[in-house]
Formats: structure tokens, sequence, C-alpha cells
């Protein structure tokens, strides 16, 4: 007896373990009239950390509550497919094919931050920051770069006694909008990566291990000697790693920083399009001062809202995160959009309708 | 008020309390066969949503999903047969390591233990089940992993020069099938010694002392009288520790290297089913990118099936070649 007591609690445990794991993308659906919550959204974990600053400061000023649950982009697409969030968030822009499947009709992407990916690496003895060119990070990440010491990567760091050890190549294991950033970059910059591996929040990778999320990528670089991965900036920020300079379009090395991320959106901007939906990736931007491996964030909101009380709520909100909440963005270092690009995006939220009601 | 006869009274009550216990018996039998049948219908339930979800990858793939090695998400292609090697390998791994070490756990605490330690081994032991999964994780990336990359890995490669056989073949980086048999080796080991020692104190006084009366020493008692009295029991452990081992999700994905390839060494990465969805599930946006997961998660479903019934075939043999 005491026996099966004791089997029945251990499946108890072992079933609760799972739960726990599984819960991020079970509990999913959402109640949109849950009482006290005025709006809900659901995406990207990414820029999550900017956004629940954003959602309690606006809370604060506005009485507006609004849900966010981070359960990431393709979540976020699929629950605004489904109109079971008043808006999502993604890392990527949606697709042509994933625009057609939403349900409320066309699909704004508003961006609202940007985000930039920086090269970490584990190098002992080696205190100058690395420069690298996107042909070495390619060269690095397919595989064709073994050692550290190979002249593809001393060439670029005269000066720099780089060890001849092996080069362990970490990755993320997980979809996510840090690795589309990256193969983007790698994709537009260098022909053989577009070719050999492309691009995507997911990718077949030629080398390397993989690793669940910023820090697992960051922990495994930090106790491998020899050992490069990429994370996000404000990751890489927050717990000071060293990040390698990259070589930009204008052919300057630039360290990622805020003021270099919101250059690269500048530089785009000046070419931009007068009717642009926004569905465009910021990487390999031109300009010296500007940091290449940058995107944008997106809030995606329909442009038929089918309830005008939230669908005000909503158009609200977006003003006020283009105009106040971009300014509290480098605090958690997220680079804001440059001023004349928010005044633009503004002027497409301002095209957000309440017709959508059957 | 006319007073009744007291037998009458006496009779009514008796009646009144044996038709109340009737109503009490079926109500209860109602309510309990409720619940013996709503949690087989919650499995059938699962069953049905994940393999409807499944459809659409496996009509189109066929059993690709589980023969391919080319998992690449951009290219439409979904061979999950480095997760399904990956899956399989790493609890083989976990029960070679934990079977031997939990049944020892198991002997000595029933047999040779002190009283005194008995209760605190036995409950430092069943705390390892109460760790989360996440905590063995982070143990694994900077305690296990390390530790393996700087003196495990290179005694077997090196020392023993075994390098060049292919179970200790290539570089080692440390995050690999090995260090991913090792924690679920940890963690499955609770549930093995625990279900252990308990059937092992279950056995009856009276056949340890019918061996000992023929002359057995205390480990012929223990071998001979004691173990095969309770082996349909302790299989039925090391298949709980499997189960667990199989369905791991957290601590493996952290410290298996998430590499979607097949390779015979021990050190080097490897993938998992669970891994697999954990790691792709919430981006995933492609039609049919979801629907291969799911044809993965079914695939796992099934083999945690077989796990089962395999489980119950082996205790019923084992418990009827008893019985003869």
């Amino acid at each position: 007896m005491r026996a099966l007591k004791f089997i029945a609690l251990m499946i108890l445990a072992a079933a609760c373990a799972k739960d726990n794991s599984s819960n991020s993308t079970t509990s999913s659906s959402t109640s949109t009239s849950s009482g006290g919550v005025d709006l809900t959204g659901a995406g990207a974990t990414f820029p999550y950390p900017i956004y629940s600053k954003w959602f309690s400061d606006y809370a604060a000023q506005s009485g507006v509550k609004i849900n966010y649950q981070s359960i990431g982009s393709g979540g976020g697409i699929r629950q605004l497919s489904e109109q079971t969030v008043d808006f999502g968030a993604s890392d990527s822009p949606m697709s042509d094919e994933e625009m057609g499947k939403a349900k409320g009709g066309p699909v704004l992407h508003i961006p609202t931050v940007l985000g930039a990916d920086v090269v970490t690496y584990n190098l002992p003895g080696v205190t100058a920051p690395l420069k690298l060119t996107p042909e070495a990070i390619a060269g690095i990440f397919m595989g064709s770069i073994k050692k550290w010491n190979d002249n593809r990567i001393a060439s670029l760091n005269t000066g720099v006694k780089l060890p001849g050890s092996d080069i362990l190549v970490v990755h993320r294991s997980d979809g996510s909008g840090t690795t589309y950033i990256f193969t983007d970059y790698l994709s537009t910059a260098v022909p053989a990566w577009k070719t050999a591996v492309g691009k995507g929040k997911e990718v077949k990778w030629p080398v390397g291990i993989g690793a669940k999320g910023n820090e697992a990528v960051s922990g495994q670089v930090k106790q491998t000697p020899g050992a490069v991965g990429y994370v996000e900036l404000a990751y890489a920020k927050q717990n000071n790693l060293p990040i390698a300079a990259v070589r930009n379009l204008a052919g300057q090395y630039v360290a990622a920083s805020v003021p270099a991320v919101t250059a690269a959106a500048a530089g785009v901007a000046k070419s931009l399009p007068e009717n642009t939906d926004y569905r465009l990736s910021i990487v390999n931007a031109p300009g010296a001062e500007s940091y290449p491996i940058s995107s944008f964030t997106w809030l995606l909101v329909y442009q038929h809202q089918k309830d005008a009380t939230k669908g005000k709520k909503v158009v609200d909100f977006l003003n006020w995160a283009l105009t106040e909440g971009e300014k509290t963005a480098p605090s958690l270092d997220y680079a804001p959009l440059p001023s004349e690009m928010a005044a633009k995006v503004k002027a497409r939220v301002a095209t957000i309708d309440f017709s959508g009601a059957k | 008020m006319t007073s009744l006869p007291a037998q009458w009274l006496d009779r009514d009550r008796r009646r009144l309390i044996l038709e109340q216990s009737a109503i009490g018996d079926t109500v209860y039998g109602f309510l309990t066969a409720a619940c013996a049948l709503v949690v087989p219908a919650l499995v059938v339930a699962i069953a049905v949503s994940i393999f409807a979800a499944a459809w659409p990858a496996f009509s189109k793939l066929g059993f690709s999903i589980v023969t391919s090695s080319d998992w690449d998400v951009a290219a439409g292609h979904f061979g999950a047969a480095p997760a399904l090697f990956g899956t399989l390998v790493s609890s083989a791994i976990a029960l070679i390591i934990a079977t031997p070490l939990a049944i020892g756990v198991a002997i000595f605490l029933s047999e040779f233990s002190p009283s005194w330690l008995r209760q605190p081994v036995s409950f430092l032991v069943d705390l390892l089940a109460a760790i989360p999964s996440v905590v063995y994780g982070l143990w694994g990336i900077f305690v296990l992993i390390p530790l393996l990359r700087e003196y495990v890995m290179p005694f077997f490669r090196d020392t023993l020069h075994l390098g060049a056989t292919p179970l200790f073949s290539g570089p080692a980086y440390g995050p690999s099938m090995l260090a991913a048999g090792i924690i679920l080796a940890i963690m499955a080991l609770p549930y093995i010694s625990a279900v252990s020692r308990e059937v092992l104190m279950a056995v009856p006084r009276s056949q340890r002392e019918a061996a000992l009366a023929l002359g057995a020493t205390r480990w012929e008692m223990i071998r001979d009288a004691v173990v095969p009295y309770a082996r349909s029991g302790i299989i039925g452990g090391i298949m709980l520790g499997l189960g667990r081992a199989l369905g791991e999700t957290m601590a493996v994905t952290m410290v298996i290297g998430n590499r979607p390839e097949i390779s015979a060494s021990l050190l080097a990465p490897g993938y998992t089913m669970a891994s697999l969805i954990a790691n792709e599930f919430s981006e995933a946006t492609n039609d049919l990118h979801l629907s291969a997961l799911m044809a993965v998660g079914a695939v796992l479903f099934v083999i945690t099936l077989i796990v089962n019934a395999v489980a119950r075939w082996l205790v019923w043999s084992v418990s009827r070649n008893r019985a003869r």
C-alpha cells in the first residue's frame, strides 16, 4: 500500500514537472475579456522587457491595462490570425502567405524599437575587441574557418595574438528572432551564405552546437575557451560580454551600441519609399556609423479594427509608444526609432479605421 | 403523540440505515467510475488531437519523418531520425547508469542500513525527484559539462586510448549525448530507487528467515530470496524511470548540444524529440513545420505507449514465472 501511494505520488510529481515545461505553449489561449484587462497581446519574447515597461508606464498614465504574453513570434502571429488577441508582436515580418491567412483582413506592421545581434567570443589572453568582416563571420559559422589563427581572421587583427585553437561555434537551437537577424544579415552580406545556409528563425547549421536562449549561448561561450556565438545586444550589454566590432557597408569597424543601431535605421530611412509597409530588413545598412546586424521588431495590428472601443485604445497606445515609449527604450538597451521615421510610422498608425465590424 | 412499540421503531431505523447505505453505495460507485473513466478519456482525447494535428505531415512526408536525417525548416525537409535516435540512446545511457546504482541504494537501505541512517538517506535520494528539471540543466551547464570536458572526456579518450573507437571519437566540447545520459540518470535514479526500496521492504520476513534457515549467507539470501520476490516491482520502477527519461525536455535541451545528427560517439552533441519540439514549437509559423513537430510528438507518444506496454508485459511474465 505504501509503495502504491509512493508510486502515485511520483507519477503526480512527474506530471507536474512535465506541465512546467509545456506551460509556455499550452497556456496560450487567452480570454480577451478577463476582468480588469483592456487589451491583450501576444508574441515576441525579444522585446518583452521594453514592452512590459511600456505597458506598466502606460497603465499608470492612462489607466489602460494591457496583458501581453511573450509566447514567441510564431504564437503571436497565429493568435493574431485567429483574432484571439488584439495585437501581435513579431521579430520577423509576416510572409505574404501568413498575411493572406489572417482572418481579420490586412495586417499593419508597426516597427517599435530596434534590436541587434552581437558576436561574442571566448579567447583567453585577447583583450582588444576582435575585428571581423562579414566574410570572416560567415566563414566561422559555416565551418570553413576552423582555427582562430586562420589568416582570414588574423589579417583583420594585426597586433593581436590569436591562439591556434579550434573554433567552437555555438548557435541558438530554438527558433528565434535573434537567429533570423543573424542569418538575414549573413545572407545579405555574403552570397556564399545565402546559397549554403539561407535565412530563417531556425536554419540547418553546418557546424557547432545548439543552445536554447541567449543565456545558454552566452553560458556555453563563457565556459569554453575558443567558443564563439551570437546573442542580442541588450543581453550582451547587461552581462558585459566581449563583443566583436563588425565591418559595415562603409568599411568601418563598428562595435554594437544603441546609437549605432539607430544609425542603421536612419541610414535605411533615407531611401525608404513613401508607401512602405515597413516589412523591411535593415541589415547591412549604409552609413559610416551604422551597426550592420540590426533589425526592427514589430507590433502587428489589423488595419480594420472590428471593435471601435478596443481599436481606439490600440491606436492611442501605439501613438504613445512611438512618442513617449521611444524615450525609455535606451534605458533597457533597445535602440529607439530615428525620430523622422517615428513620425512616418505614426502617419501609418493613423490609417487604422474601425470598419472591421460585420 | 401516541407512542409506537419500541421494536417498530428499531425495525424502521434499521431499514432506513440499510436503504441509505444502498443509495450511498450507488452514488459512490458512480462517482468513482466517473473518475476512473475521465482519465482514460483524456488520454484518448490527447492521442486523437495529436494525431489529427500531425496528419498533414504524415500524409505529406510519410515515414521520412522517422527515417530521414535531414531537418531543414527553410527547405521544408523534416526528418527527425536523429532526434528519435537521441531520445532512445540518451534514455538507454541513463538506465545503464541509474539502474545498478538505484538498486544498490535500495538494497542497502532495505537490508544493510542501520535504522538511524535509513530515513535521512531515503529522504535525500527522494529529494532528487523534487528538484526542478531546469535546475538540473543549469547544474549540467555549469558543473557537469566543465567536469566532463576537462577531466572525464580526456580520460576516456587519451588516458584509456579509446579515442580511436567510434564511441569516444571526435572533439570533446562538453555538451554531448554522454552529458544528457548522465543528467537523465540522476533524474531517473530516485524513481527507480524509491520504488525498489519500497518493494524490497515489503518482502515478508518469513521469506528472509526461510532462506537464512536453509543456511544461506546474507548475500545469498538477498540474491536468491529477496530480490527475486521483488523483481516485478523493481522492473516497474525501472520502467517508471525510463518513462521519466524519455519525456524529459528542459534539462536535456540544456546539455545535449541540440545537433540533429546521428553520431556513434558519446562525446558528440545530439538531439532528442522532446528537445526538438520544445526548441521549435513557439516560433513555428509554417503549417507543415507545425504539423511535423506534432508528428514528432505523436511518435514520442507511441514510443511511450510501447515502453509502458513492454513494462506491463515484463511485470506480468515475471510474476507468472514466480507463481509457478
